[in-house]
């Protein structure tokens, strides 16, 4: 299930993996899948279940994904189910030599959220840290509709006029109706992303980051939606500029 | 009997033989709050114990050794929770029994050590309907034996005794750690599983000492 190197575009691998730990062989597997699905530039390992197909967690197996997920120079950010997943990953580290254990952090998110939101940002060629939080930030994206914590105050609100390049207040405002006629579902999102994350600039759109893939399914912008897009930092003109083309080109959905 | 290598060894014999015996009642203690595989995976992990001890060519020199090859193979065999909180007791009291007999204040610090792990392991600490709640009193128990002059099987029998009591003290707690936690208070009334393990284990510690 790993999605190793070269699968697409002209990335390196990314420089962080995921270790999936899970209880069940499937689940590890669908969450590896999943993630695979929108960051295919990053190694994905999927530990889960016993060696012999039976729920549990295989403290062998774990051992091995860090190793491999942190060769060649690699660090790792690893996504856990249930308790023993957790206890189990922890015993592991606790008895994995310096080195190694320097290179890996156990992100406390929930499973599959966690999973993808680290893979996108792991795919954007981000560090270990920057990883790590994208996967616990994650979690709360459940504390309610202002949990997120990502919205910029101030933006977002109601009336914005559709202001055309650098307003006295150095932001970059676009406006474009979401062409896709499934809404800004995962992939589209997905691609919003990661490709905004070659960009030295902070984006938004409708008030929360464009960085973050739940944060923009969160959004449930249907077709015909208008996105406020906007823009700060040294390269927010050509970040907005290549968002806003994406958009009008419906993410090559249509 | 001293509490020597050859008590370590014995020990884990019968513990192992002890989980066997009492594997359905850990499946069923389990299956009632929890994911119903505590037995069969603590049978899994201490038979394998046994398989590593049966090849060793010649008797650790050591108790801590016994006491790591436990803790290395419940925790790589086990493959539930219990793999990595005993795995990590047996570790930790490895770490404090790096000697061929342990005295009174020996066998101490073997069990606090291993409570320690569970604890460091586990985060829970008492009344969260754990296995903490069985450790917790036989180390302090130890440690009032210890201190009244017990020899070390006195003090292994009187943490037997009090790891029994803090197992039957978790039948009215509902549980707010480990997996009986998502029951909340449908957990309460039930037996830990880990909690009774945990007493079959530690009474198993002191008959092998003769106690």
């Amino acid at each position: 299930m790993s999605a190793e190197a070269g699968s697409t575009s002209s990335r390196d691998v990314a420089r962080v993996a995921l270790v999936l730990v899970s209880h069940s062989r499937d689940l590890a597997a669908g969450a590896a899948e999943l993630a695979g699905q929108m960051a295919p530039g990053v190694l994905l390992l999927p530990v889960g279940g016993l060696p012999d197909g039976q729920l549990g967690t295989d403290f062998d197996g774990i051992e091995r994904a860090f190793a491999t997920a942190t060769a060649d120079g690699r660090s790792a950010v690893v996504v856990m189910d249930l308790g023993s997943a957790v206890l189990t990953a922890e015993s592991v580290l606790d008895l994995a030599d310096e080195e190694l254990a320097a290179r890996v952090r156990l992100a406390d998110a929930p499973f599959v959220e966690g999973a993808v939101a680290a893979a996108v940002t792991a795919h954007g060629g981000a560090g270990l840290d920057s990883v790590l939080a994208a996967a616990e930030g994650a979690g709360r994206m459940y504390a309610g509709p202002d949990g997120d914590g990502e919205a910029e105050p101030g933006a977002g609100a109601p009336g914005d006029a559709p202001a055309e390049p650098p307003a006295d207040d150095g932001v970059v405002r676009e406006t474009r109706t979401l062409l896709n006629p499934m809404g800004l579902h995962a992939r589209p999102a997905a691609v919003i992303a990661r490709m905004l994350a070659a960009y030295d600039a902070k984006v938004t759109v409708n008030g929360v980051s464009a960085a973050s893939v739940l944060a923009l399914m969160k959004l449930g912008a249907t077709q015909g939606t208008e996105l406020r897009i906007e823009g700060e930092g040294p390269q927010a003109a050509e970040a907005v500029r290549v968002f806003t083309t994406e958009v009008e080109r419906g993410f090559g959905e249509i | 009997m001293s509490v020597d290598v050859a008590w370590a060894i014995e020990w884990v014999r019968r513990s192992a033989q002890t989980v066997a015996e009492h594997r359905d009642e850990l499946v069923e203690l389990d299956r009632q709050i929890g994911d119903g595989d505590h037995g069969e995976n603590l049978d899994r992990g201490f038979r394998a114990v046994v398989t590593k001890l049966d090849a060793l060519e010649e008797q650790p020199a050591q108790i801590g050794d016994v006491l790591k090859l436990v803790a290395t193979t419940l925790m790589s065999t086990v493959g539930g929770a219990a793999g990595p909180l005993y795995g990590t007791a047996y570790l930790r009291a490895a770490k404090a029994t790096a000697a061929a007999e342990l005295d009174s204040a020996g066998v101490v610090a073997l069990i606090e050590a291993a409570l320690d792990g569970i604890v460091a392991r586990g985060k829970a600490t008492t009344g969260e309907k754990t296995m903490v709640d069985a450790w917790s009193p036989a180390a302090e128990a130890a440690v009032a034996a210890a201190d009244g002059g017990g020899s070390p099987a006195d003090v292994l029998a009187a943490a037997a005794q009090a790891a029994a009591r803090g197992a039957e003290s978790t039948i009215p707690i509902a549980a707010t750690k480990g997996r009986a936690s998502y029951l909340g208070e449908r957990s309460v009334g039930h037996l830990d599983p880990g909690a009774r393990s945990t007493q079959l284990l530690l009474a198993e510690a002191a008959a092998a000492a003769g106690a």
